[in-house]
């Protein structure tokens, strides 16, 4: 059988499949959006945040949490956006994170699994700690399967270590 | 103390997906480039002698070559290069030995290759000392002419076995991953190839992620995990037919499957009771047994040859260590004093030697712990990002993947470290390697 085809039929197997069903996802923006020129107001009255500001508040726009080599305390540069999307979660009680824990490329695959989980609980439990409620809230680890830098020194690597926050529903 | 986990709810039961027969099976892929890095002056000189055609068709592989790299990638052997061969016996009668003598060769392995009808060959081969002058081994396989070197590698063991008194595994498999592509266009393939990395087939294929291959102890089957589905499942996988098995597909991390010696469980991490823990799988009842019970990070299961207790990586000390617990429960005691960060355990058959990855700063090697001699730890590669080790049947050889460049590449490393083989594809990477048992069919 050649290659098209099975990869076909994988496409086919996955759209059949209700566990392969991908929800609608929301990523950052890749180019920070011009910042306005006046300092941006309260989004809304009643000081509540609506979908609209995923793209604009310029702390919610920030959707990547990284950590220390082998560490998955939360540091305190990352409270700020802990706290704007627990309050996004809190104003916003049908909305849905996905936090998608990564790691270094060093060590084995299976233990950096581990890890990535580890950092996406941390995230998940500084969130709750903000007020999100758990059921918004889903971890899933790619280890070091999915590097966002693929050279092999630090900066790179303290790219990789990261945990992204991902809306599956706003 | 054991607690037996209730049975998996219905959604994860065990299903066969006929459709998988139609994605697996076996197929082309792309090929690995071999070569071969060190020597060692000390090994055993042996000499096999090009094999001589009588009749048929001309062959396309050329049957001592194949023993010749087997042997010299063993780092038990150097052979003769094949430039160095002045003469071409192919039976004993035929051979000189005060020739051989010059050469300063230890052995020397005649043979020749004949037409058996019926598209099949039939392959004659002798080994003699050359200082005695006397037959050490005689005897004849028949095969299809597309399995010369199965046949090959099929001597090389006899050879290897009758000098060394070890059972050869040059005829034996390889498991591995290959990423091609960059990021999202990224295509992961389960490979299964001989152990020299010839004859690559496809086994599954998947746009996510797929790690952790691990041999059935038949040979037959391969549990692997992953992430087609989005999150981290673990499957087995019928080699020949392509059937496959979903075994777990809890919530969190489904990882790290090791096949008990008996073939019948699985020793599996999974995190859904809040972070990952080893159990142990029944295939047949699906009936899951919890093993350890910390807030660490347990992986990396693998069972002592004797399935009498399964070594496993644990952070629960700081930093990853290599853990050793009953298989029927208890009280994991730690195995691994040296290093800052050691993972990812293979067990030699013997289970004196435990092979892991050590990381110390920067710096990620393979490193054997000999248990038979007080703990002592050796390096048998140089690092720096080495990954996933996995002993041959035999234990004279091991398997363990590294980073080259922006390359994955794997290597397979003498048991004193001295020789290396590397296998890299023309694009892309190859990482998880996992040896397979011995063969018998």
């Amino acid at each position: 059988m050649n290659k098209t085809v099975r990869i076909a039929l994988v496409a086919l197997l996955c759209v059949g499949a209700a566990a392969c069903t991908k929800k609608a996802e929301v990523k950052a923006p890749p180019a920070p959006a011009p910042e306005p020129a006046v300092a941006p107001q309260a989004p809304v009255s009643n000081g509540k945040y609506t979908p609209a500001d995923l793209n604009t508040d310029a702390c919610l726009k920030q959707r990547v949490v990284y950590f220390d080599f082998d560490k998955s305390e939360i540091k305190p540069e990352f409270q700020q956006i802990m706290a704007c999307h627990a309050k996004y979660l809190q104003d916003r009680p049908t909305a849905q994170i996905r936090l998608e824990g990564n790691t270094d490329e060093r060590g084995t695959r299976e233990y950096n699994l581990g890890l990535g989980e580890r950092r996406g609980n941390a995230v998940s439990s500084a969130l709750q700690a903000n007020g999100a409620s758990a059921s918004q809230l889903t971890v899933i680890s790619y280890g070091k399967e999915k590097p966002v830098c693929r050279e092999h020194n630090e900066d790179c690597w303290s790219k990789n270590r990261r945990v992204e926050i991902v809306y599956t529903a706003e | 103390m054991i607690k037996p986990m209730r049975r998996f709810s219905s959604s994860f039961a065990v299903i066969l997906l006929a459709v998988s027969a139609l994605l697996a099976g076996p197929v082309a892929a792309q090929s690995l480039s071999v070569d071969i890095v060190g020597g060692v002056k000390t090994a055993t000189p042996i000499v096999v002698v090009p094999f001589a055609q009588q009749g048929g068709a001309p062959l396309t592989t050329d049957v001592a070559d194949v023993m010749r790299n087997d042997f010299n990638r063993s780092g038990k052997f150097r052979s003769l290069d094949k430039a160095d061969i002045v003469e071409t016996p192919s039976i004993g009668s035929q051979i000189k030995f005060a020739t051989w003598r010059l050469l300063k060769q230890d052995y020397i392995v005649v043979g020749r290759i004949s037409d058996a009808g019926g598209g099949m060959l039939k392959v004659d081969f002798e080994l003699w000392d050359v200082n005695k002058q006397q037959e050490l081994l005689g005897g004849a396989f028949t095969s299809p002419a597309g399995d010369l070197r199965g046949v090959a590698h099929q001597i090389a063991d006899k050879v290897y076995q009758k000098i060394t008194g070890v059972r050869g595994a040059f005829w034996t498999r390889i498991a591995y991953i290959t990423a091609v592509g960059l990021g999202d266009h990224t295509t992961y393939s389960l490979i299964v190839a001989d152990s020299d990395g010839y004859n690559p087939q496809v086994v599954a294929r998947s746009r996510e992620s797929l790690l952790s291959p691990a041999w059935s102890p038949d040979g037959r089957k391969l549990a692997y995990v992953s992430f087609e589905s989005g999150n981290s499942n673990i499957y087995v996988q019928d080699i020949t037919t392509g059937s496959r098995q979903l075994v777990s597909a809890r919530k969190g991390i489904n990882g790290a499957p090791a096949w008990s010696p008996d073939g019948k469980k699985l020793a599996v991490s999974l995190s859904y009771v809040g972070n990952p823990e080893i159990f142990v799988i029944d295939l047949a009842t699906h009936q899951e047994t919890r093993l350890t019970h910390s807030l660490s990070i347990d992986t990396e299961p693998v069972w002592a040859p004797d399935g009498k207790s399964i070594y496993f990586t644990s952070d629960r000390s700081g930093r990853p260590q290599i853990y050793q617990i009953p298989a029927s429960g208890g009280t994991p005691q730690r195995i691994t004093f040296s290093g800052q960060y050691n993972a990812k355990a293979s067990v030699s058959y013997d289970g004196k030697q435990i092979a892991m990855v050590q990381g110390n700063g920067n710096v990620y090697r393979i490193a054997i712990l000999d248990q038979s001699l007080g703990g002592q730890v050796r390096f048998v590669s140089p690092g720096p990002l080495d990954d996933s080790v996995s002993f041959a049947p035999n234990a004279s050889m091991l398997l363990y993947s590294a980073s080259e460049g922006s390359r994955g590449v794997l290597y397979s490393v003498s048991n004193d470290g001295l020789v290396r083989q590397r296998l890299m594809l023309a694009e892309g990477n190859v990482q998880e390697p996992a040896w397979g048992p011995y063969r018998e069919h």
